[in-house]
Formats: structure tokens, C-alpha cells, sequence
């Protein structure tokens, strides 16, 4: 059996048929993903889901990693902060240093390959060195609708080389002279974070995490961090605690090496420190197991971001059958289909009456939750995800 | 005729994958989406009224085409929604007349108003398009048993290909299933049944299950000749 074929039961039904044919046309192609980390990040995970996919349908994947100096990668976490509409300041020196850096690799790196994709700003000037054959591909994960000009005019020089850029949602696009696909970013369910889990093993996590199962659960994944708006969470929970009994847990990453994490974090334990309802739950990096228990128990999702990337969090929870409540922003807003796979709002007043109404209405969730994992099956998949870089092979091909 | 009757050409079962390609336009207001509609190039237009299907396989949206949604969900102007909404793209004879007749009731629209809606708290209008790659599955069926058979298990991309995109492929009135089970196997009545469906209305997904449920009911009728 190969490795596509164990998603079989899991993707759309014919989708796997289809992805075979979509890569014969291709087969024997050369792929080439480059990025800066092999571990953390969304990037990476789904990287190593993707490469062996495109590997097992008769691709010739390779995934490579720049390395780089500790100057280097601040450089390009204030990058990552700039395209965000942070302000940031930039020295010329930085700039040549990031040049130089991509250049060293370049040196290394073989790019003898149909396409490259170049993920993300950190090594977006390796297309100086581009190889007079092959297609290249700038693929940005990150959220660039409101950039910082003077760091995008920067990396422009650089995107434009390229032959066509891929953004996760349609308001991330650019003025370019270079054509631009959307391709939605995407979850594994054979991963850690997404697979069935065995009564047996939930049970034993559950316990681990001294979670009670006596009131419904009210659940939140994200970092400690205000864009995810854990006090609007923990307000809406308490309009909502006057009329229901049920149980908030807030579950992120530590933030330790993030000051403002960490006052972010301070203020959501005060906010929650005289009720005992409140569960505030600091989860290592690797706690897929942990992440994927917590979504199978509870009852609703909230994910009310004040602002967001795409925020896969959402169809990971859906993909468990849960209604997610979201804020109305980012890939939210395409996740979460109102009043059909959740709702999104825009207040913490609206958060809280969409939960009161389902908690109200227990048959809702469970219907919702349905047709929430219905629709992450159709659209948020890895194989779906494996489709588009076919379908885009398959056009350059044509 | 038999629901066993043979075909003198197979049914060739062809999917599709749609890569969707951004424009890097956008609209916040009514008349900036108007102007912008009459300048995008169709396959834009295609992408937002005819693919609009293939992006809801499983569950139909408020509204049949993105430009009415966007209109009634994220400028919250309902009379718009509803007015892009009732357009059904096969009246057109190609997507130049579809894009006139929109540009048209938005300007009749916007006419009537003393103010020009605009996104307040929603998303502005993203223009993409379509670039629509054919993927030959391989299947084929001669029979009746076998079309069903076959039709039941395919990527729901298959049931698009052959309906939406054959009418505006071919610019015929019917898509390919109804054209086939008539000129192949001689199945009028039937063919004329999964004809009239409307499929702009619904979900791939159901339009599937209501082919089936049509082609059920035929072999039903007929008493006999049950699916192998």
C-alpha cells in the first residue's frame, strides 16, 4: 500500500484517484522545497507531510534548509514582523547581511530541479542564483496585506524574479507582475495532532491533564498572546457562566522567550485566578497528543482572534467534529462558515450569545460539528494541499 | 430499450482540479466592484459565478455566486444580494453577456441610492480566476449499472466537469450524462430527467445523489434490470 493510499477513507471520496492522475502527467518532475527550519513552525510540519506525498505519487521531491547566523535570523524575524505592519527598523548592514547569507548558501545548495519553491522571506534571495532552467516559486505563509513598505519594497526586488508567488488568502495578495495562486494551507490527519485517537489513549491524556469531563468544556488553543484575545475569551465565558454550567480551558504554548507573552500570560491567570472553572493549561511544543485529546473533549472552540494568519487551530478542531466560534478575521473568516460549520463574530458580547445559543441547543453542535468536519474533509486536507502543487505542475505543463 | 442496453461509446469519466489565481484586485465599495467587474478579464467572471460550485462540493452557499454574497454578507446590502443572487448563468449565451448583465443591475442599483454601500466591517472583494486543469480519471461505463456504478464513487470534480463546464465548454443546453444516456443509450426519459435538473441551486454533492436517486427510480419503474 503506498502512502497516499492510506488516506483512502479519509480524503473526499475519488480524491485519491484523481491526485494519482493529476501526477502522471508530472511524473519523473523535480521538486524542490527550500526553507530555514526542519522543526517547529507550520511550515515544517507541513513540509514533512508534503514531501513524502509528492514522492510517493512519482514526484522527485526534495526538501532543503538555509542555514544561517544568529544576525541572520533576526534579521528575518523582523522581517516576519514587518510584513506583519510591525514597525521595525533596518540598518543597510542587516540587509547586506541577509543578502550575503543567502549568497553562502546558494554556494551549497544544488538547484538542479523543475521547481523550486522558495518558502517564506528568509531565503527569497536565493533567485539571484537561479539556474537558467526550472520554474521558481515564492511561497509566503505569512499574512503581508498590510506590510511595512520599506521592507516589502526590499523584498519585491526579489519576488518579482520569480515566476509566480503563492499566497494562503486572497487579501495576502500583491501588485505583481508575476502571476499569484492562492493555495490554502492545510492539516495532516494521520498526524499526532489530527488522528484518531484510541479511548484507551484519550482517557490516560485526559487524566494526565487533570481535565474533568462533569461540564461542558469551552476550549481555546492558541499562544498566550493578545491578538488571540484570551480576555475577550474568558469575558465571553462569564456572560455565558449566568445561565450555563461549563468550564473554560485555555491551552497554549509557553512564552518564555517573548516579554510580552509573558504579560499577555500574567494577565489572562489574573483574570482567571478566583475561578476554579478556569483552566489554564502551559503546553510544550510537541504536545500534539495533548492538543488533539483537548479537541476531542470538548464540547465548543473558540478561536476569537483579533487578528490572524490563517489559523489552522481552526480546522484542526473541526476536522473533530467540533462548531468553532472565531473572531472574524484572517483565515477564520474561510474556515468557519456561518451557521453551518460555526460562527464567526466580531465581540466579545457576540462570542458569548453564539455559545449560549449552542449550549442551548445541543443538537446544533452536533450537527455543526459534522458539517464542520465535512467541510475541512473537502477543503483543509493535506491531499487537497498535494492536489494544488499538482494541478500547478500539471499547468506549467500543459 | 434495457437499462442493460450497451453502448456504442463508453462514457469517459474526466475530473478536474481548479487552481485558483489571484488578481492582486480588490473592491471595498459597490461602485469600485462594479468598475472593476467590467475590466476583469472572464475568466474572473467564470471563476466567481460558474467555479463557485466546484469550491462548494458539500455545502451550498447563502447565495449561488460570489458577487451576490459578497454584496449581502460583507457589505450587509441584502437588496443587491438578492438582485445578483436570482442570475442564472446558463440564461447567457457566454460569460461577455453574463458580465454585461451584472455590470448592469449594479448600476441600476447604485442609480437608486444616495450614498454608495461599502464594507464597513466585512471583507473587501478579492477578483481571482480559474485555471481549470482536466484530469482524464480512466473510468468509463457502457451501461446504465456501470454509469451509476461509476458515478457514485468518483471526485465529486467529475459531476462538475460534465455538467457546468460541458455547457459552457460546448455551449450546449444539457450537460454530458443527460447527452450520452440519450444518444447512447436511448434513454430519452430519462436523459430528460437529469436534464432538467438545476444544478446552480445545490451542492455537487447533491446534484450526485439526486442523478443516482433518478437513475434508482428508473430501474424501479421498470421492474427489472436492477444495478449490478
Amino acid at each position: 500500500m503506498s502512502q497516499l493510499d492510506l488516506y483512502q477513507e479519509i480524503a473526499p471520496k475519488g480524491t485519491i484517484e484523481i491526485l494519482k492522475r493529476l501526477a502522471q502527467k508530472i511524473s519523473q518532475k523535480r521538486i524542490l522545497h527550500i526553507n530555514s527550519t526542519k522543526l517547529g513552525g507550520g511550515v515544517a510540519e507541513i513540509l514533512r507531510s508534503l514531501v513524502p506525498l509528492l514522492q510517493d505519487v512519482g514526484i522527485e521531491a526534495r526538501w532543503e534548509v538555509i542555514t544561517g547566523t544568529e544576525e541572520f535570523f533576526a534579521t528575518t524575524k523582523a522581517f516576519h514582523n514587518a510584513l506583519q505592519g510591525q514597525d521595525q527598523h533596518f540598518s543597510p548592514a542587516m540587509l547586506q547581511n541577509y543578502i550575503a547569507v543567502n549568497q553562502e548558501n546558494a554556494r551549497h545548495l544544488s538547484f538542479d530541479a523543475d521547481y523550486v519553491v522558495i518558502h517564506d522571506p528568509q531565503p527569497a534571495a536565493l533567485i539571484e542564483r537561479r539556474p537558467p532552467k526550472g520554474k521558481w516559486i515564492w511561497r509566503c505563509h505569512i499574512d503581508i496585506s498590510r506590510p511595512q513598505r520599506t521592507v516589502w519594497n526590499f523584498l519585491r526586488q526579489f519576488v518579482v524574479r520569480y515566476d509566480a508567488a503563492i499566497f494562503s488568502l486572497p487579501r495576502f495578495a500583491q501588485r505583481l507582475p508575476i502571476p499569484q495562486f492562492l493555495i490554502y494551507p492545510s492539516i495532516d490527519p494521520l498526524s499526532d495532532k489530527n488522528r484518531e485517537l484510541t479511548e484507551e489513549e484519550l482517557d490516560r491524556i485526559i487524566k494526565r491533564l487533570r481535565i474533568s469531563l462533569e461540564k461542558p468544556i469551552l476550549l481555546q488553543v492558541s499562544r498566550f498572546d493578545r491578538f488571540k484575545d484570551p480576555l475577550g475569551v474568558i469575558q465571553a465565558y462569564r456572560l455565558v457562566k449566568k445561565h450555563h454550567e461549563l468550564q473554560l480551558i485555555l491551552a497554549g504554548g509557553g512564552a518564555t522567550d517573548d516579554p510580552e507573552g509573558e504579560s499577555a500570560l500574567a494577565e489572562v491567570r489574573k483574570a482567571a485566578e478566583d475561578d476554579p472553572d478556569i483552566q489554564i493549561l502551559l503546553l510544550p511544543p510537541d504536545a500534539n497528543l495533548e492538543i488533539n485529546a483537548l479537541q476531542r473533549v470538548a464540547n465548543i472552540v473558540l478561536q476569537k482572534s483579533l487578528r490572524e494568519g490563517f489559523g489552522l487551530t481552526v480546522a484542526e478542531a473541526m476536522w473533530k467534529g467540533k462548531p468553532v466560534i472565531g473572531g472574524f478575521t484572517g483565515g477564520i473568516t474561510v474556515q468557519v462558515v456561518y451557521g453551518i460549520t460555526g460562527f464567526t463574530v466580531n465581540s466579545v458580547e457576540g462570542a458569548a450569545y453564539q455559545i449560549h445559543y449552542l449550549l442551548d441547543n445541543p443538537e446544533m453542535i452536533a450537527k455543526m460539528g459534522q458539517d464542520a468536519k465535512e467541510y475541512v474533509r473537502q477543503n483543509f486536507l493535506i491531499t487537497r494541499h498535494l492536489g494544488d502543487y499538482l494541478a500547478l505542475m500539471n499547468y506549467w505543463e500543459r | 430499450m434495457s437499462a442493460k442496453q450497451i453502448a456504442k461509446h463508453p462514457f469517459l469519466f474526466v475530473g478536474c482540479w481548479e487552481l485558483r489565481q489571484m488578481l492582486g484586485l480588490s473592491a471595498r465599495d459597490e461602485q469600485q466592484f462594479m468598475e472593476a467587474i467590467e475590466e476583469i478579464p472572464l475568466d474572473s467572471i467564470y471563476y466567481h459565478t460558474h467555479s463557485f460550485l466546484l469550491r462548494h462540493r458539500y455545502i451550498a452557499g447563502p447565495y449561488p455566486n460570489d458577487f451576490a454574497t459578497w454584496a449581502a454578507i460583507q457589505v450587509r446590502d441584502r437588496v443587491l444580494g438578492e438582485k445578483l443572487g436570482i442570475l442564472y448563468p446558463y440564461d447567457f449565451e457566454n460569460l461577455d453577456s453574463l458580465r454585461a448583465e451584472i455590470v448592469k443591475i449594479i448600476g441600476q442599483h447604485l442609480s437608486e441610492l444616495q450614498i454608495i454601500p461599502r464594507v464597513i466591517y466585512g471583507e473587501p472583494f478579492h477578483f481571482m480566476q480559474s485555471r481549470i486543469i482536466e484530469v482524464p480519471t480512466g473510468l468509463e461505463a457502457r451501461t446504465l449499472a456501470e454509469f451509476r456504478e461509476v458515478l457514485a464513487t468518483v471526485d465529486v470534480s467529475v459531476i462538475y466537469y460534465h455538467t457546468y463546464e460541458a455547457i459552457l465548454r460546448l455551449g450546449r443546453t444539457h450537460g454530458d450524462f443527460a447527452l450520452w444516456i440519450e444518444e447512447q443509450l436511448g434513454m430519452p426519459d430519462l436523459a430528460n430527467q437529469i436534464a432538467k435538473l438545476d444544478p446552480y441551486l445545490t451542492s455537487l454533492e447533491s446534484i450526485r445523489h439526486r442523478i443516482l436517486k433518478i437513475c434508482d427510480a428508473y430501474w424501479e419503474k421498470g421492474g427489472k434490470n436492477e444495478p449490478t
